[in-house]
């Protein structure tokens, strides 16, 4: 069976023809499977963000493929396509313009010319994934706090249903709280609806708690695709394309170098936290 | 050292207005800010950290209290420019604090409202845009420069008017790692080389780490002040603040907490690394 | 997209042309139009035409740029010429149905479209040339004697400095906001007029509440730079007259008188 989504040898290349010319993406072949939890790296400007908008088909590919359950989504309506792979911005909080917060999130399906029954319940199914609570939902959106505003914007997004959910570097410029709140909220969302989910961000602690596959861009390409402990482990190549790696990935790449026979493919606290105790003979807890 | 910036019995409520009611953000606030100290303000969204620096150049005046800026009563009005060329504030957002379509237009605005000479402020603006390291870049066009440069020359601008002090205001909350470490870099500079007093609001635990005094806020009080390694030992007070530790230290606290005695003092990568090392050796 | 549009852009550079006072090449360009509008024919079209592609040179402005900056332009170019063709009555070279192509009609169609390109490329040189705060300094300084009238130019001046600031960010927005919405479903390509008007009030909602957030800390962002109005204001550049101005307004004049000079003999 064909995968979820796809790109076949995708190229994209703005401004072509001027002094402009910039190649953004170059040569990436990439597919998903339903369920997979994704996260894209990459520093800015590495094109993963023109590489995200391919998939919802908000830009043309110049070359390439981007296929959906095996179809090309510029032969079919694409339209249609991104009722299928919904996108969420960055800083999505900025495109609210409804006057209740149910009208906002209620936008997206009614775009799907669903019938207004079906466009409540997908409502308030959205609101109560990203636990927005229903006596606000008919409140303005521009009444709520910065990380409400930001999951009702999700929600115009969920509410789509969307097979495959991308995220723009969801939590940029919120708290620990707010960032907590919004990957549960998308965590939620996949465990709901077995989606899969595409995540861009910048935070390698994000990344190392929540995706079970990494994928790395940088200077137009794919360069890594691996399971996170595959790809942390290549710290070193990480550091020359000018991304971090998590702390406790560094800290045991120190405590290698240091002399310790120790395994440096750890990326998460409560790894870190295990491997040491089993180095310790499990016998810690008095 | 003397104090820059003082908060008397400070006492902030936004007023009420049609939509909403009265809110009061804190109350009977003492805090002084010495002169040439680099004090990083942590708290979750809400703790009251961007009222509290929008006091310190009287965008907000206290309803209750006083704030002392560079001597001056902040809620006399008369001493409103005095008190903006002592102390500066860079925010949040780059672009909506850059004024003009050249980089050294721009950096030259606060110097001309100042009224200063023409061939002082080409020195001034030279200097400024030298110490953020934008020199380079003096007649580009803002809008095309990353976030990164943009709140540099926000930097660069407020540095113009030679203050004492800069206040700012989540400045790399909108930016990427690298122009995050770029600005960072660039504010411990300037405190270090130039023994300008910085204040920083944030919510980036490594970025606080590099000042040498950590005020944490929670619901408008002050529930920690002292030097960064201190206030990370207290990893309960900060989960209670809605704040969490550098992974570094959460490793060593979840390990003490299974019965080790590691010091949580050891933040930096390879503090960690070494304690770890002995801890594992040791022992074994 | 939006943001390909070079329309009155700065090209940053070094030129002879670049170095001008601003209030010279604002001066110049009133005479270029007057000038413009003067001229009788031919030679004193090719003779405009000469100093438009001399300017165009020595400010080192490749012609593509002109040609990608009229794009959005043509439509109002081909306009004028359509109506010109038909709409001036003389001697019918062509006609049919009601539609009648006189030999006048030709002619003060080429005349117009030469008119409308060359009037709007001499004032795109004037802001290729000259970066938004030179050209809103130059224009300040200009008006100055008008603030005896109580006209308040420098509050004017600072409004169009910071509307051009903003113009290439509010562009940026706009482009992202179409395409955040266009991600939930937006359709701005189908429909009639008054479905195709509604659809963009998801766009403009948040482009008016973004603004308005904009200009409310851009406020507080310029107070806590001490900026109190135009008063005690001091300028980092001092506009200052050079030899190379006057030689630059002489040449403008003698454009003007050479083109004046040239209707009298019907050229």
């Amino acid at each position: 069976m064909a995968p979820l989504i796809q790109t076949q040898q995708l190229r994209h290349v703005y401004s072509a023809g001027t002094p402009f010319e910039h190649v953004a993406v170059d040569n990436i072949d990439f597919s998903a499977e339903a369920g997979e939890f994704i996260g894209i790296i990459g520093h800015t400007g590495s094109g993963k963000s023109t590489f995200i908008q391919h998939l919802n088909g908000l830009l043309k590919p110049t070359s390439g493929q981007v296929l959906f359950n095996g179809e090309d989504i510029w032969k079919i309506k694409t339209r249609d396509v991104r009722f299928q792979v919904g996108l969420v911005f960055q800083y999505p909080e900025y495109q609210l313009f409804e006057e209740t917060v149910f009208q906002d999130i209620a936008f997206g399906p009614r775009n799907m010319k669903l019938t207004e029954e079906e466009v409540k319940s997908r409502v308030l199914k959205a609101a109560n994934v990203v636990g927005i609570s229903e006596d606000l939902l008919d409140k303005s959106p521009f009444e709520l706090s910065g990380g409400q505003k930001r999951r009702v914007a999700i929600a115009g997004v969920i509410a789509m249903q969307p097979k495959v959910l991308i995220l723009d570097e969801p939590t940029a410029g919120l708290d620990p709280q707010g960032r907590n709140s919004i990957l549960d909220n998308i965590r939620a969302y996949r465990d709901a609806t077995g989606a899969t989910i595409i995540m861009v961000s910048h935070s390698m602690e994000e990344m190392a708690e929540n995706v079970e596959r990494l994928v790395v861009f940088n200077d137009a390409k794919i360069v890594m695709d691996g399971q996170p402990s595959n790809v942390f482990s290549r710290a070193d190549e990480l550091k020359n394309m000018g991304l971090d790696v998590p702390l406790v990935t560094e800290v045991f790449l120190q405590l290698r170098n240091m002399g310790l026979a120790i395994d440096s493919s750890v990326y998460t606290v409560s790894q870190a936290r295990d491997l040491i105790l089993s180095m310790k003979g499990g016998k810690l807890r008095a | 050292m003397s104090e820059l910036i003082k908060f008397e019995n400070t006492t902030f409520a936004y007023p009420e207005s049609s939509e909403n009611l009265a809110q009061l953000v804190f109350e009977n606030l003492n805090l002084e800010i010495e002169e040439g100290s680099f004090v990083a303000v942590l708290g979750h969204n809400g703790s009251g950290k961007s009222t509290l620096a929008k006091h310190m150049n009287s965008v907000l005046l206290p309803s209750g209290g006083k704030v002392w800026i560079a001597g001056y009563d902040s809620l006399n009005e008369a001493d409103i420019i005095n008190i903006r060329r002592n102390v500066g504030m860079v925010f949040q957002n780059p672009d909506n604090q850059i004024v003009s379509n050249v980089v050294e237009e721009d950096v030259a605005f606060a110097p001309e409202n100042l009224g200063i000479p023409p061939a002082e402020i080409r020195q001034r603006v030279d200097e400024a845009l030298k110490l953020v390291g934008m020199y380079d870049y003096r007649d580009h066009a803002p809008h095309l420069l990353s976030g990164g440069q943009k709140q540099r020359i926000a930097i660069a601008g407020v540095i113009a008017m030679r203050p004492r002090c800069i206040v700012l205001d989540e400045p790399t909350a909108m930016l990427d790692p690298k122009g995050r470490k770029d600005v960072i870099e660039t504010i411990s500079r300037l405190n270090r080389e130039s023994g300008i007093t910085v204040v920083l609001i944030t919510h980036h635990m490594s970025e606080a780490a590099r000042a040498d005094r950590l005020i944490v806020m929670s619901d408008g009080k002050i529930i920690a002040d002292d030097v960064p390694q201190n206030v990370f030992c207290d990893v309960k007070l900060l989960n209670s603040a809605g704040l969490t530790v550098p992974d570094t230290t959460a490793l060593l606290y979840e390990l003490n907490e299974l019965g080790a005695d590691l010091p949580l003092k050891a933040v930096s990568v390879s503090e960690c690394a070494e304690v770890l090392y002995d801890y594992i050796t040791k022992g074994n | 997209m939006l943001k390909d549009i070079t329309l009155g852009q700065y090209f940053p550079g070094k030129t002879f042309i670049h170095r001008l006072d601003p209030r010279t090449k604002l001066i110049i360009t009133v005479l270029y139009i007057v000038t413009l509008f003067t001229a009788h024919w031919l030679v004193s079209y090719a003779l405009v035409l000469a100093f438009l592609l001399m300017c165009l040179r020595v400010a080192k402005i490749p012609l593509v740029t002109i040609g990608k900056s009229l794009k959005p332009l043509v439509i109002i170019i081909i306009l004028t010429a359509v109506l010109n063709m038909f709409y001036t009555p003389g001697e019918e070279l062509v006609s049919f149905w009601r539609i009648t192509i006189t030999k006048e009609g030709v002619f003060n169609a080429v005349k117009m479209v030469l008119r409308i390109t060359m009037l709007i490329t001499g004032t795109f040189m004037l802001t290729y040339t000259t970066s938004p705060i030179m050209l809103t300094d130059g224009l300040e300084m200009l008006l100055n004697p008008l603030k005896k009238i109580k006209v308040p130019v420098h509050e004017l001046a600072m409004m169009m400095s910071i509307a051009l600031r903003f113009i290439p960010t509010l562009i940026e927005e706009t482009d992202k906001i179409i395409s955040a919405q266009k991600a939930r479903g937006a359709d701005f390509e189908s429909g009639n007029i008054m479905q195709r008007a509604k659809a963009l009030i998801p766009i403009l909602v948040p482009l008016f509440i973004s603004s308005f957030r904009r200009a409310d800390e851009l406020a507080v962002a310029m107070e806590c730079r001490c900026y109190h109005g135009g008063e005690g204001r001091t300028r980092m550049r001092i506009l200052k007259f050079s030899a190379n101005d006057w030689i630059a307004l002489g040449i403008g004049v003698a454009l003007l008188v050479t083109v004046i000079v040239l209707k009298v003999f019907g050229l």
